[in-house]
């Protein structure tokens, strides 16, 4: 019996119905992954940071934004596996994340930051992408637990996706299976000090075309 | 209903003898023979319980069927095989017997390929509709190059 190897391809998604995703769509093919800000905006701090001094204003601003990004990062909650236990205790009140000015928000929409705690199945990647392509930028992603990572224990399955870096961007990566809280938190505090040291003009990695 | 008598009925009907040891009762018949050992056990062994459908791949010597239906009233289990025979695919549903068995069976489908005929809705339960192959099969290729979402 001659059995294929899994090479199908993800169906496109099937928004007729709703207006706003369909110019959302649209407006997300003009402006390309890695724009992290509108076009106007953009071009305002270019032109202020390649004037003479100008350089002083924009690393003022860029400070100004960076704290108040920093301050108020509102991962959405998105649990798949054992790992959003974990993350339900950081978020509850013994290790209380709201401390850091990080409020667990229950729609993508309102959010900064995608937790992707648990395995993510090659079934479940695409709602994974379009709940991520729904936030709004700027964004971040943290990806945590082995699963995540990198598929973990299940990564020679054939059903799971052998790292979530492979669908989104992620900035921090938290290891453990699952991680306690306190990695989560240390993650979570490196994501903080990364926002610090974001630049208007850096452009974060796409995501990583590596195969097997 | 003794457990021996259940056994003396299986052997009467089906001429093979039913395997196993006290009320855990194991049958293996053919294909042919697959369905009316399902109407069978549910209407004289009085098996109402379907628990569950599954399937093994025996490699060269093709899959084979394998169904647990229980008798909760008398209290014993009868594990009913078949084989499919090698390279064969096609068997014949249980769901017209248990409506339970239609989801087993669509979750065998999914896994091992085997075309369960007089199914009412044999789709793929578990995996994408769009998946390529069946991965419980031992000649499915597991660990092999895809694309990053798939």
């Amino acid at each position: 019996m001659e059995i294929k190897a899994p090479t199908p391809q993800i169906p496109p998604a099937v928004w007729t119905e709703f207006k706003d995703l369909q110019e959302w769509e649209k407006l997300h093919q003009e402006r390309p992954e890695g724009d992290k800000h509108s076009a106007l905006f953009e071009s305002l701090t270019e032109g202020i940071q390649h004037f003479p001094g100008g350089f002083a204003l924009t690393t003022v601003a860029d400070a100004f934004f960076n704290w108040a990004r920093k301050s108020s990062v509102w991962p959405v909650t998105f649990g798949l596996a054992c790992c959003a236990i974990e993350m339900m205790a950081t978020f509850a009140s013994r290790f209380d994340v709201e401390r850091l000015g990080m409020v667990p928000w229950a729609s993508p929409r309102h959010s900064d930051l995608m937790i992707v705690s648990g395995t993510v199945t090659i079934k479940m990647a695409p709602m994974l992408k379009r709940i991520y392509d729904q936030m709004p930028d700027p964004k971040w992603a943290v990806s945590m637990g082995s699963c995540a990572n990198s598929g973990g224990p299940f990564r020679h399955g054939y059903h799971v996706v052998k790292g979530v870096d492979r669908v989104i961007p992620v900035d921090v990566y938290v290891p453990g299976c699952p991680p306690p809280p306190e990695s989560l938190l240390n993650g979570l505090l490196l994501l903080q000090d990364q926002i610090s040291h974001f630049r208007t003009t850096g452009q974060r990695a796409a995501p990583n075309p590596k195969t097997d | 209903m003794t457990f021996d008598q259940v056994r003396g009925q299986i052997q009467e009907r089906f001429g093979v003898p039913a395997d196993g040891e006290g009320s855990q009762l194991g049958v293996s018949v053919d294909v042919e023979r697959w369905l009316e050992l399902g109407r069978f056990a549910r209407e004289t062994l009085g098996c109402l319980y379907f628990n569950f459908s599954t399937a093994v791949d025996w490699k060269e010597q093709g899959l084979e069927v394998v169904a647990r239906v229980e008798n909760l009233d008398a209290g014993f289990a009868l594990t009913m095989k078949t084989k499919l025979g090698p390279g064969g695919t096609r068997c014949p549903s249980l769901e017209p017997v248990w409506r339970g068995a239609g989801w087993m069976e669509r979750e065998c489908y999914d896994m091992f390929g085997i075309g369960f005929d007089g199914h009412p809705d044999l789709r793929r339960i578990l995996l994408p509709q769009d998946w390529e192959g069946h991965p419980l099969l031992k000649s499915y290729a597991v660990d092999t190059p895809h694309p990053p979402y798939r």
